[in-house]
């Protein structure tokens, strides 16, 4: 049974159901809407953009969670990913 | 003193009378006295699954209203010793009662019995509030779906903002066989998401339906695996050290072999 599982990647259903609830609930204990990341995103945009040149359709922004260093509880976190084209030089000085 | 306790979940239909008229008799089997509150008024239940639908005079709104004395309310169920229950009112809705009538009401009840348990109404609006108003303790019961799961972290959320710590978990209707191709969440994975401490696993039975049509709860039965875990539940409650079932009784022949001889998966 392992065996098998080594050579193909889980497609439990028990497992989507989890790995959905946790991203839900993240959202849920966190009280934030879908609008309040797009507020955040567009600042985010807004602040970058003096600084370097970035593919704002690329850009992600989510709410998810993380082990924190110290104690190993669990934290919610917000992770930005957000892939930069080029330097501006109005940044360096 | 009595301890009252909420049974409590969000979502409708995941077992909460059930789990209810359950604890309640085994706390009555158990040698508790022990009274069963319906506080889903308006849609009155707990009263078919006891069986003591033909015996209802007053309700728990004649009681708050003055109409009658709780004394004169409470229904006592003859087939065991000190068992009673306040029926809810069928015509009135929620807002009949308010959460300080409800405080007021079981810290009465409390004085009397041992157990106070009171039936949640699903939702999170005035039934909700009135059904914790005058709780010490809560139980949440879900089952293993996802949006049973999601309503249970959102209630575990307001139950501890309203000052009820610590609640504890029992998930209804868990299928063996299900969780076993990994098509339904174990009780791992719920504890992992839900962080709150484990008070029971109750099997998906049949049992369940057929004692609910005869009216008697199915911990009465030593036959359903349900009534068991019910049974567990309660001694838990009680401060027994009892340990989790070993669901895995439905297991093939080469497993249980391999148990016999030491080799069993350990769990």
């Amino acid at each position: 049974m392992d065996l098998f599982k080594m050579f193909s990647k889980s497609d439990n259903s028990k497992d989507i159901a989890k790995e959905r609830l946790k991203l839900v609930l993240i959202h849920d204990r966190a009280n934030v809407s879908p609008q309040f990341l797009e507020m955040i995103k567009s600042e985010i945009i807004g602040v970058i953009s003096d600084y370097m040149e970035i593919d704002e359709a690329g850009l992600e922004i989510k709410l998810t969670r993380t082990k924190r260093d110290v104690d190993d509880t669990s934290v919610p976190a917000l992770v930005a990913n957000i892939p930069i084209k080029k330097m501006k030089d109005n940044g360096k000085f | 003193m009595g301890e009252v306790i909420v049974i409590t979940s969000g979502k409708g239909g995941v077992g909460k009378t059930t789990t209810t008229a359950n604890i309640g008799t085994g706390f009555s089997l158990e040698g508790k006295s022990t009274v069963l509150v319906d506080a889903d008024i308006g849609l009155r239940n707990l009263d078919v699954v006891m069986g003591l639908e033909n015996r209802i005079v007053y309700d728990l709104v004649d009681v708050v209203d003055g109409v009658c004395r709780l004394r004169q309310a409470l229904i006592k169920d003859k087939r065991y010793s000190n068992l009673y229950l306040l029926p809810a009112a069928q015509t009135k809705d929620k807002n009949a009662v308010t959460p300080q009538q409800m405080q007021e009401l079981t810290s009465e009840l409390a004085k009397e019995f041992d157990y106070v348990i009171v039936d949640c109404p699903a939702g999170i609006e005035q039934g909700f509030k009135n059904a914790i108003a005058g709780a010490n303790k809560a139980i949440v019961v879900t089952t293993p779906e996802v949006s049973a799961v999601r309503d249970a972290d959102r209630i575990i959320g307001l139950l501890e903002a309203n000052g009820l710590r610590n609640p504890q978990l029992v998930i209804n209707r868990l299928r063996v066989d299900m969780v076993k191709r990994g098509d339904m969440m174990n009780i791992d994975d719920m504890i992992d998401i839900l962080a709150i401490e484990l008070l029971g696993v109750v099997p998906d039975d049949e049992h369940i339906i057929v004692s609910t049509n005869r009216g008697e709860p199915a911990v009465t039965n030593n036959d359903s695996i349900a009534g068991q875990a019910y049974r567990n539940i309660v001694k838990r409650i009680l401060g027994e050290d009892v340990p989790f079932m070993n669901l895995e009784s439905d297991q093939g022949f080469m497993s249980k072999l391999a148990k016999m001889f030491g080799f069993g998966k350990k769990k």
